[in-house]
């Protein structure tokens, strides 16, 4: 397969020109870590780890930018070395399909990829300020600020945050950065049904004991009993407060135990990397926590797998079951299912994106035109060029 | 009265009976507005030194009906201007004579709450104010918070992505939504967003919020809702210099502390809100900030003594901490009231909202103090601190041939002075007419077609709200074009409109 290995945004125009005289398709890629979701493809990789490095970081300001290529590995070990962080809490993907961890921010920025911090942080959308990006046209813009409030011009990085490289290939991106909390615990109730835990984590997060996320491992899940998980972060005198206030907020819904730190912080980490599920097809549905447990309860009965995340509002669902039933019923929820792992054969005919309603597939059709006039950065990967008119 | 709006086209002019009529059919009774008399209160929104009737004022009531008014002005090539509660300061409302103005005021139902979900739903009608109240006895509330909370409806918080004293914590109004329901200008009515997280496509609702009425109307809003916070308290700090209150703010941030609000004045508007409402405020000092926290008690206790302690170092000479609600409420009652107290310092007074680097701010006052000097006109400032988001307050007279001009030029110079020093045209306010043609200063003309072009994929030919934001309305084929090879796209079984 070619590549192109731009090493500066010259060069990333020089290439997505090139492509435009020649008609070339153009799949975007950082460390490869989402190369598996999508159908599969036949398109130029334009590799984009050589527009890599920090270009600027002033920790007091809030603001960073860095190349698009740079390693998020990187970047979270640069902002945790002036106690911050990306507040929402973004990922590698390596894991969930086997693979080293090799993602980078543009990649994780462009899939809109946020961690369990997302119920009360934000997502990458949220954090993105601003970017300079080559467009479908070949040509060089910019769009946001490298400030941390700006409304000047429309939103652009907000589409920019989950395109999956459709729209332009970003450079640069200016993201928020925040102050990583000074201590971090973790509380847990054992043994509720999902129907409980999901009216528990919603009394949490309804609380002003300010829950930074809130998770349910179902039985079997991990030590047997099934786990709801509740951290609480900031500082010290805060933080203990809040873990005493808690067991008293949550007291209807069960007993409420600290875990200890590390027990606490590896539980957080396989939330985040939805470690415990390790059925060949994984979905990830959106819905309103509310409706979290009557979803995985008829899907669980067919042999599903399951956690929750955000307080409900993510389900992850290891399933080899026929994705109809799947997007029906996350529908049927008030929410939508993406398809993040699966073996080939249900990649080439299932899209990866829970589609949308016709109107809305048009409008985001003519969105794409408008950056992408020729189609470049269409390789295929989501089934979804038909026109929805 | 420097900016230009486009000119109005006479022959749609000539038809308001016709469209007046057509209106009618639509939305009957008092929906609809037409007699010159009538239409005055609609002539500016809160940026008043602009004023145009408009030529018809619509006042649906239903989705159906302003789906209907849309088709009906797509149909006709008809403009249309929406508005809320016409409270912009950036001119977003400001009416055509050759347009409808679909005013949204009659959408003032809160639809739904739940709790279980933290969300809103409510019509775009209803006021900032009216969604914390909805759900207070629940101990919640709707974060951001416009100086305008009272009046400014949530409809227009999307079109403008508002902020507040609050936003550095809390986020601005695009942090906060859901999901819209959005008629487009043909009459295709859209969801966007629901009460899920991260929905499914490109984030088309990221980039309706903010897009100041150009791109759809929008007639249902899902907000999220918080829990209101356990205790706020506020320190009143007053420094020597900017320098000094600005290095106390990076320091703060430096330590790991995001306020709930931090808010700068300067001397004479410190010195015009003692004045007006006798709170106590130092008046020896250069600058005062004010400080809140929010959240458990043992929190804010911690945080009120960790930034005491900033604050010390930083050669604050004066420290004040609120031990009650009344003590914190005076505290604000000043800041709060900066705007009519320089209004009783002057006789008019034109606010800008530019942001900055931080590091920058005493750069920044510097030079527009020799701004100052050169125009000829005072200027007060007020300073959302924490997020770098200045509101000069320019100081003039509109009776005194000449003033209203200087104080736009004077306006224009601070904000190319906050794109020069790496900031931008305007935090929270919104671009409107009033920043249109100073675009440029932050965009090219390529990033502007790049944005103008997400236009085009909403609204083609330019009927809503057109002459708001972008400087030059380039038409969308113009703007559409291609460099083409030897007569071909590449692509050409690409599936395209």
């Amino acid at each position: 397969m070619t590549e192109l290995t731009p090493q500066s945004i010259d060069d990333l125009r020089d290439a997505v020109a090139g492509a435009l005289a020649t008609g070339t398709r153009l799949e975007l890629r950082g460390g490869g870590t989402k190369a598996l979701i999508g159908a599969p493809r036949d398109a130029t990789i334009l590799d984009m780890r050589g527009l890599a490095g920090v270009i600027d970081y002033d920790p007091a300001e809030l603001v960073l930018t860095v190349g698009a290529g740079t390693p998020l590995a990187e970047i979270e070990a640069l902002v945790a070395g002036e106690g911050q962080m990306l507040a929402f809490e973004p990922w590698d993907h390596g894991r969930l399909h086997g693979a080293a961890p090799a993602a980078t921010i543009g990649g994780v920025v462009a899939a809109g990829v946020a961690g369990p911090r997302r119920v009360t942080a934000g997502s990458a959308r949220d954090h993105l300020l601003g970017f300079k990006a080559v467009s479908g046209r070949g040509e060089i813009f910019v769009a946001g600020a490298k400030v941390v409030k700006n409304v000047t011009g429309y939103d652009l990085p907000k589409l920019a945050a989950g395109s999956w490289g459709r729209l332009f290939a970003m450079a640069e991106l200016t993201l928020k950065v925040l102050p990583r909390p000074r201590v971090e615990a973790t509380l847990a109730i054992a043994g509720l049904e999902p129907g409980q835990a999901t009216t528990a984590m919603a009394a949490a997060l309804g609380s002003n004991a300010e829950v930074s996320a809130t998770a349910h491992l179902p039985a079997g899940t991990m030590q047997g009993a099934p786990l709801t998980l509740f951290r609480v972060t900031g500082f010290a005198p805060s933080v203990e407060a809040r873990c005493a206030q808690l067991p008293k907020i949550l007291a209807a819904h069960g007993a409420v135990q600290r875990l200890a730190e590390h027990e606490g912080a590896a539980l957080w980490d396989a939330v985040r990397h939805v470690a415990p599920l390790d059925a060949p097809t994984l979905w990830r549905i959106h819905l309103p926590p509310s409706r979290a447990a009557s979803f995985v309860a008829p899907l669980a009965a067919q042999g599903a797998r399951w956690m929750m995340d955000w307080g409900g509002g993510l389900v992850w669902l290891g399933w080899n079951g026929p994705a109809d039933t799947v997007r029906a019923a996350a529908e049927a929820a008030g929410g939508q299912a993406m398809l993040v792992r699966a073996p080939a054969a249900i990649w080439a005919t299932t899209p990866a994106q829970h589609p949308r309603q016709p109107g809305v597939m048009a409008i985001e059709h003519r969105v794409r035109l408008a950056f992408d006039p020729a189609g470049l950065f269409e390789t295929g990967r989501f089934l979804d060029l038909t026109n929805a008119d | 009265m420097s900016i230009q709006m486009p000119l109005p086209d006479q022959a749609v002019i000539a038809r308001k009976d016709e469209i007046v009529a057509a209106l009618r059919a639509i939305v009957p009774g008092e929906g609809v507005i037409s007699e010159p008399a009538e239409l005055l209160p609609y002539e500016s929104d809160g940026l008043t030194a602009y004023r145009q009737p408009p030529m018809v004022v619509v006042l649906p009531e239903t989705v159906e009906q302003v789906a209907r008014v849309l088709r009906w002005c797509h149909a006709q090539q008809v403009k249309v201007v929406p508005r809320g509660s016409g409270t912009s300061l950036s001119g977003g409302a400001l009416p055509l004579a050759d347009a409808v103005l679909l005013g949204m005021g009659k959408f003032k139902r809160v639809i739904e709450i739940d709790y279980h979900d933290r969300v809103a739903v409510v019509q775009p009608g209803v006021t900032n104010l009216a969604i914390s109240q909805a759900v207070e006895a629940e101990g919640f509330y709707y974060a951001p918070d416009p100086s305008s909370q009272i009046a400014c409806s949530i409809g227009g918080n999307v079109a403008e992505n508002s902020g507040g004293v609050h936003c550095l914590k809390y986020g601005l109004t695009t942090n906060n939504v859901l999901g819209v329901e959005l008629v487009l200008m043909d009459g295709e009515v859209v969801r966007l967003g629901g009460r899920q997280l991260d929905p499914a496509g490109l984030d088309l609702l990221g980039v309706i919020v903010g897009s100041e009425g150009l791109l759809g109307v929008v007639t249902e809003v899902t907000v999220r809702i918080l829990p209101k916070p356990e205790t706020a308290r506020a320190l009143l700090v007053g420094f020597p210099s900017a320098e000094r209150a600005g290095q106390c703010v990076a320091d703060v941030i430096a330590q790991g502390i995001i306020p709930a609000g931090m808010e700068m004045m300067d001397r004479r508007a410190i010195h015009a809100a003692e004045a007006f409402v006798n709170v106590g405020y130092p008046l020896d000092v250069e600058a005062l900030l004010i400080v809140e926290v929010d959240g458990p008690a043992a929190e804010c206790d911690y945080l009120i003594e960790e930034i005491a302690a900033i604050a010390k170092t930083n050669g604050a000479t004066t420290l004040r901490v609120s031990n009650d609600e009344t003590e914190r409420l005076a505290f604000w009652a000043g800041r709060k009231a900066a705007f009519p107290a320089v209004g009783r310092i002057s006789p008019d007074y034109y606010c800008m909202d530019g942001t900055i680097p931080r590091r920058r701010l005493p750069e920044v006052l510097r030079r527009m103090e020799e701004l100052s000097q050169q125009y000829g006109l005072g200027v007060a400032n007020v300073f959302h601190a924490g997020d770098g988001n200045l509101h000069p307050l320019i100081l003039y007279d509109a009776n005194q041939p000449g003033e209203l001009d200087r104080a736009e030029a004077f306006g224009n110079d601070i904000l190319r002075l906050c794109v020069e020093v790496g900031g931008v045209l305007t935090g929270e306010h919104g671009v409107g007419i009033e920043k249109r043609d100073l675009m440029p200063e932050m965009f090219t003309a390529t990033d502007l077609a790049h944005q103008q072009r997400v236009k085009c994929a909403f609204d083609p030919e330019l009927l809503l709200n057109p002459g708001k934001v972008f400087p030059t309305l380039h038409r969308c084929a113009e703007l559409g074009r291609m460099h083409v090879h030897h007569g071909q796209l590449p692509f050409p079984d690409l599936p395209r409109f």
